[in-house]
């Protein structure tokens, strides 16, 4: 088992627009990149179930130039509106640092 | 091979960029120079309020250097998004910059202004016609969403840049605009393929983001028949895989980028190092929509916001935080009935740093986890400023002094760091529409005004 936050080199959030969210781990090399892909860990059901959000809600898609995955799902609440924690998005991340990734 | 330069000064103007930088593309040669003025992401209330989210003294100092390069240069030069939000304050701020620079440096020039802000009658409109969409969750627009809107607008395409420039305006500044389009705009009129001036667009909006190490820096793009080739001024490089994953920035998929007009299918793209700071992309597609859609943004006023903020170091108080939060928000209410002022007239938020204070409902992590102390902001929103401090100072109290079960510190729960505790933080909007509009052309929503400076 290593978990994301040993094996990515990046990992981050970004408002994707005032109403949605985006997520990207990226890995080092192609090899890391596919190892990831294989195992199926990274998917919809995981994201939906790491933010609370429907599966359908989450549009999912790896990036093997990029050696990436992005995963873009709604905001808890739009940017900058009445309470809001993160305006900029840039701080929602962390749950997927602990996701365990069988190696 | 036909080839056209661009440089991008900068991600947003008034972020900043070594005029070292920009000298160096003047000395590569450049056919234009652009810059992306603007964004969505630092929320709602600069659309809203009018105002810029970078200072004047350093939006002026980006856009005196970029004014005097394209002048000397002899090149057009486009600013999307002018002044943060394009809405119609931001653009006359700009333009009124623009005229100061010129008259300061004897710059004389022919400008294009470009309008974004949309007229509300026209969009409530459209919306009686059914031309209008909803995006993504949003519900169908209503015209009472029109009226509450403080500012609407609309996010313009190439088409109206490159009909400014064809008129013979060498610097436009436009309204609020899709991030790429100002740049994609100068390709197309090259008679270089959409895709590629897209995909430019795409890079150049975010100025040297797509080489690594990121920094504040100028992007030089060259655009070819066969692909773009990305390479930032200073020290650093675009690699295969900064340039790919730029394509993550900021967007809903790397591979489908929407755009007025169409899509930018990057899904095919290959990336290839050229120079030790350069990467040639190719394969990108541009799939024309059968319909021509503009993007509307909106905020609209929802009121007025005071803030405190404090922190606890008692393990009693730490340990019931819900209960004693409860205790202060009861407090707060009955207090403020004393005022005359009702539940519904204001919105007591407290975030708590040390616990979810940063990802709220989306904590995964349970409880205070050990904290041995805590961080309050304490935000009432409310419709006028005298509600919001008149609750804020309640809000304030009923922290430092709420009784609760156990409680040892019993002359103050809470440690505030400042005198006065109580700040105001101005006025409060929020985003009010993510909707398209079916306009009858690229134009209508965004009248062109010339001036010769």
């Amino acid at each position: 088992m290593a978990r994301i936050r040993d094996i990515a080199k990046v990992c981050k959030s970004k408002n994707a627009g005032p109403f949605d969210l985006t997520i990207d781990v990226v890995f080092e090399d192609d090899a890391t990149f596919e190892r990831v892909a294989a195992t199926g860990v990274l998917s919809p059901a995981l994201f939906a179930r790491l933010y609370g959000v429907a599966e359908q809600d989450v549009l999912f898609t790896p990036y093997p130039a990029g050696r990436a995955f992005k995963a873009t799902l709604p905001r808890l609440i739009p940017a900058g509106d009445i309470g809001d924690t993160d305006v900029y998005g840039a701080q929602q991340h962390a749950p997927l640092l602990e996701v365990d990734v069988p190696t | 091979m036909r080839e056209f330069r661009m440089v991008s000064v900068a991600g947003i103007l008034g972020y900043g960029y070594p005029e070292a930088s920009l000298n160096a593309a003047l000395e590569r040669g450049i056919d234009m120079i652009g810059c992306d003025g603007g964004s969505s992401d630092p929320g709602p209330y600069y659309l809203g309020a009018g105002k810029p989210f970078v200072s004047l003294r350093a939006l002026k100092r980006d856009l005196r250097l970029m004014l005097r390069a394209a002048i000397q240069a002899k090149v057009p030069m486009v600013l999307g998004t002018a002044g943060g939000a394009g809405g119609e304050p931001h653009l006359q701020l700009v333009a009124g910059m623009v005229r100061d620079i010129a008259r300061e440096e004897g710059l004389h020039f022919t400008m294009a202004l470009i309008h974004s802000e949309q007229d509300k009658a026209t969009i409530r409109t459209r919306v009686r016609e059914g031309r209008t969409r909803p995006l993504g969750r949003a519900p169908t627009l209503d015209e009472a969403t029109v009226d509450r809107a403080e500012r609407i607008v609309g996010l313009c395409g190439p088409e109206p840049y490159m009909r400014a420039l064809d008129a013979g305006a060498q610097i436009v500044l436009g309204g609020r605009s899709s991030d790429p389009a100002p740049f994609a705009a100068t390709v197309m009129r090259a008679q270089l393929p959409p895709a590629q001036g897209w995909y430019a667009g795409k890079m150049l909006e975010c100025g040297a983001a797509p080489a690594a190490p990121k920094g504040p820096d100028c992007l030089y793009v060259t655009v070819r028949e066969d692909g773009v080739i990305c390479e930032p001024m200073g020290d650093r490089a675009c690699t295969p895989l900064s340039v790919a994953n730029h394509s993550l920035h900021e967007n809903s998929s790397p591979i489908r980028h929407v755009e007025p007009g169409g899509v930018l299918d990057t899904s095919d793209c290959r990336f290839e190092q050229v120079s030790p700071k350069a990467t040639l992309v190719t394969g990108m597609r541009w799939e024309p929509a059968g319909t021509y859609t503009v993007k509307l943004e909106a905020a609209e006023r929802v009121g007025h916001r005071a803030i405190t903020i404090c922190g606890t170091r008692d393990p009693l108080l730490i340990r019931q935080l819900d209960e004693v939060l409860g205790i202060v928000r009861a407090l707060v209410r009955s207090k403020a009935a004393d005022l005359g002022i009702g539940a519904e007239e204001y919105r007591l938020t407290i975030h708590t740093y040390g616990r979810d204070g940063v990802m709220g409902a989306r904590e995964p992590v349970q409880g205070t986890n050990g904290a041995h102390e805590l961080g309050f902001l304490v935000d009432v929103v409310a419709k006028d400023p005298d509600t919001a401090a008149a609750v804020i100072a309640l809000a304030r109290t009923s922290m430092l002094h709420a009784d609760f079960p156990g409680r040892l510190c019993r002359e103050g729960n809470m440690a505030f760091p400042f005198s006065p505790s109580d700040l105001t933080a101005g006025e409060v909007f929020r985003f009010s529409m993510n909707h398209v509009v079916v306009p009858d052309d690229p134009y209508e929503m965004f009248p062109i005004e010339y001036e010769r400076v």
